[in-house]
């Protein structure tokens, strides 16, 4: 070091450029270092990105694929007859059903014993779902019908290694012997994953049954929200930059609108979540947990966001181009939406996006206004129903999910948690190229 | 300053198309022009020469009501075009601006199409009744720019791919294209090289036919050649108004003289 402070106060001789001198140097070392810095910075930050994705994928994939045991079986109307005539009747469409189960086994070489109460530790009540299958299709009877009944979360979780022999503790929910029998249906290809549409396609289940629970009828009911939100927050938040930005007089009242505008960005969600209980249920009596609610409570939150974007790519328009037209005698209106406009669009539509993403990973307000999981239910009808009719949203559901005692529901938050990140994924694609095909390349 | 052959130009008296009294224009606590009296003729180039910051974009700029853009901006006095107060609360500001068009220091073309950027006035203000009319327009305006030859092959290039003083010379048509009475030029040739320099100089006398141009300009030589009337302003005030050769020749202030023998500036 102290040999090149001497040299940067010596006075310079030669003046070669094939020598790189020392001050040079320096300038070179920290510019690399700089660039070292920078470099590490995204690495750390990739590899958190990874770390996280990888977590997420391995905690919530498992909630896409379901363990089902499909038996072909038959009930002959004599059958049928003699157990609607005694007094347990699950209980003998239970023993039916059993024996199916023991035949098929043993059709394929393999003997296992099947007793009553460990069919029911695996599959639930099977009675009750049969009873009612030919209750309703009374037609069928006789004929060979395909059932695909859903397995215990229990043995779900065997599957899929939540539940392991090692270290496995017996319980009136699942015994040690029930795997062996479980080993043998999987080995007769009676028990098997499939992919789970129900998740996909489905509504929220009861708290005691994780396996039957969707996440289908929630993304209806973010999608049912962002509507809301994207038709009332783009127009008037636009609106409401473009007065300020460009015609308002710069004032007093002007400036205390600006402060509030920017407070209200840093407004917790929570506040707003209460605001709309007060004003949007209680005063207003629009109807709880319903889509319309939790969207107009979203659009006041995204508002501010948007408005803050959509002036500041106001803004960045240069005035020239606002003089150049009203010189050419463009009223202000023309001025704005012939020329500032088409300039700013690609930025108010990231800020637009980017306020919908808020918007949809948002939670505390929804939890207010009633829009929790379990009232996602009654699916397809809440489908169909739309605006008005409750119905949850994503992260809502994943919450409720997340809070469930079964461990069955710690996959289902995961793997909303993956359906809810396409969405967002998504919606950032469309930002992209949007912003792409908007941008003036000039 | 060799080049005072135009001084022997003899000059009509033309009618008033603008006249001011007592113009003050206030920037905040700014007080940037000072109790401006000026007349300027009608089918005349009146040159506003002064050192920089005098008030001379300033001034230009009341005339079409730019100012108001301007928050900070104060105009007081009267200011008349062809007898009619401009400043009226009854006159509407973007209709004086489709009668008294501009050009700006800065060259800023819309960032459409040289077309687009031609067509866009005659557009708004309704001038072409069909494509074949607006197409005559663009090159009609286009050759009033000089710059058509430049640019007949590429009329959908960006009107921001041209050079800065193509650029200037896009503005210059684009103004002229809506047909103005009166053309506020603001150094429309600060960026232009001698040939374009010339050519806009002779768009300026051509102009001078039917509107009256107002041209501000840093070029003693440029004010000579192209102005009937000049006006010297320095530090908000109108210092000499006059006969573009007597104020070259025989100035009556001191102040004036300085300037233009650039003692001061
Ligand atoms: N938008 C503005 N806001 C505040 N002050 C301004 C503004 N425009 C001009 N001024 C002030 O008004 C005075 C006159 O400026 P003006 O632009 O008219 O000068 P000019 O004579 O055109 O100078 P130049 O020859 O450099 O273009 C200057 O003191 C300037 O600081
Ligand atoms: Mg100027």
């Amino acid at each position: 070091m102290s040999d090149a402070s001497m040299d940067s106060t010596a006075p310079r001789q030669s003046r070669t450029l094939l020598e790189t001198d020392a001050r040079t140097r320096r300038r070179n070392a920290a510019e690399k270092r700089f660039r070292m810095y920078g470099l590490a910075a995204i690495g750390i930050g990739l590899f958190f990105l990874i770390v996280l994705a990888a977590s997420i994928l391995r905690s919530g994939l498992p909630a896409f694929t379901q363990t089902v045991l499909s038996v072909d079986f038959v009930l002959t109307q004599e059958q049928f007859d003699k157990a609607e005539g005694t007094l347990f009747k699950t209980k003998a469409y239970e023993g039916y059903f059993n024996a199916a189960l023991v035949s098929q086994l043993q059709s394929q070489g393999l003997e296992a014993e099947v007793d009553a109460k460990a069919a029911e530790r695996i599959l639930g009540k099977t009675g009750s779902t049969i009873r009612e299958f030919y209750r309703a299709n009374p037609d069928q009877l006789g004929q060979e019908v395909r059932f695909d009944l859903s397995v215990s979360s229990r043995v779900d979780g065997y599957f899929k290694g939540r539940v392991t022999r090692d270290g496995f503790v017996e319980s009136r929910f699942l015994m040690l012997a029930d795997l062996d029998l479980v080993d043998a249906l999987t080995e007769g290809g009676i028990i098997r994953q499939q992919f789970n549409w129900n998740f996909v396609t489905g509504a929220d289940s009861g708290v005691d049954n994780p396996g039957g629970a969707g996440i289908g009828a929630s993304v209806v009911g973010s999608f049912f929200m962002m509507l809301v939100v994207l038709v009332l927050s783009l127009p008037i938040g636009v609106a409401a930059s473009i007065y300020l930005e460009e015609f308002a007089p710069q004032n007093r009242f002007t400036d205390l609108i600006e402060v509030n505008i920017s407070n209200l960005a840093a407004v917790p969600s929570i506040v707003f979540g209460i605001l709309g209980l007060a004003v949007f249920i209680q005063f207003m009596h629009l109807p709880q947990s319903a889509p319309l609610v939790g969207g107009l409570v979203l659009t006041l939150m995204t508002l501010p966001t948007i408005i803050i974007s959509t002036r500041a790519s106001l803004k960045a328009v240069p005035p020239s181009i606002r003089d150049a037209a009203l010189g050419l005698g463009a009223s202000k209106m023309q001025s704005v939406f012939h020329h500032v406009l088409p300039l700013a669009a690609p930025g108010i539509l990231t800020g637009t996006i980017i306020g919908l993403a808020q918007a949809l990973g948002e939670t505390a307000p929804l939890l207010l206004i009633g829009m929790v999981g379990f009232v996602a239910r009654g699916y397809p009808e809440t489908f169909a129903a739309g605006f008005t009719d409750p119905n949850s949203a994503m992260p809502a559901q994943i919450y409720t999910w997340a809070s469930r005692a079964d461990a069955g529901f710690y996959e289902k938050a995961w793997g909303g948690i993956i359906v809810l990140l396409l969405f967002l994924l998504t919606m950032n694609i469309i930002a992209i190229i949007l912003r792409r095909r908007f941008e003036r390349r000039w | 300053m060799n080049d005072m052959r135009i001084i022997e130009r003899g000059t009509l008296v033309n009618d008033i198309k603008i006249s001011a009294k007592g113009v003050q224009v206030y920037y905040a606590d700014n007080h940037a022009i000072k109790d401006v009296d000026v007349e300027i003729e009608d089918k005349t180039v009146t040159a506003f020469i002064g050192p920089s910051g005098c008030g001379k974009s300033t001034f230009l700029r009341c005339l079409n009501r730019m100012n108001d853009t301007i928050d900070i901006c104060r105009v007081e006095g009267h200011i008349a075009i062809d007898g009619q107060d401009i400043y009226d609360p009854q006159v509407d500001p973007v209709q004086l601006r489709a009668k008294v068009g501009m050009v700006f220091q800065k060259p800023n073309p819309f960032p459409k199409s040289i077309y687009d950027n031609i067509a866009y006035g005659p557009r708004i203000h309704g001038l072409a009744r069909n494509k074949a009319e607006l197409d005559e327009i663009v090159e009609k305006s286009l050759r009033r720019g000089a710059i058509w030859d430049e640019v007949k092959d590429r009329l959908d290039a960006p009107g921001t791919s041209l050079s800065g003083g193509q650029q200037q010379r896009l503005c210059i048509a684009r103004a002229v294209a809506t047909e103005p009475e009166v053309l506020l030029m603001d150094e429309p040739c600060s960026a232009l090289d001698p040939i374009a320099t010339s050519q806009v100089e002779e768009l300026i006398d051509e102009l001078r036919q039917s509107f009256s141009v107002v041209i501000v300009t840093h070029s003693m030589q440029q004010a000579a050649r192209v102005s009937q009337k000049t006006a010297f302003f320095h530090l908000g005030n109108l210092v000499e108004y006059g006969e573009t050769g007597k104020i070259f020749t025989n100035p009556e202030d001191s102040r004036t003289e300085s300037y233009i023998t650039g003692r001061i500036g």
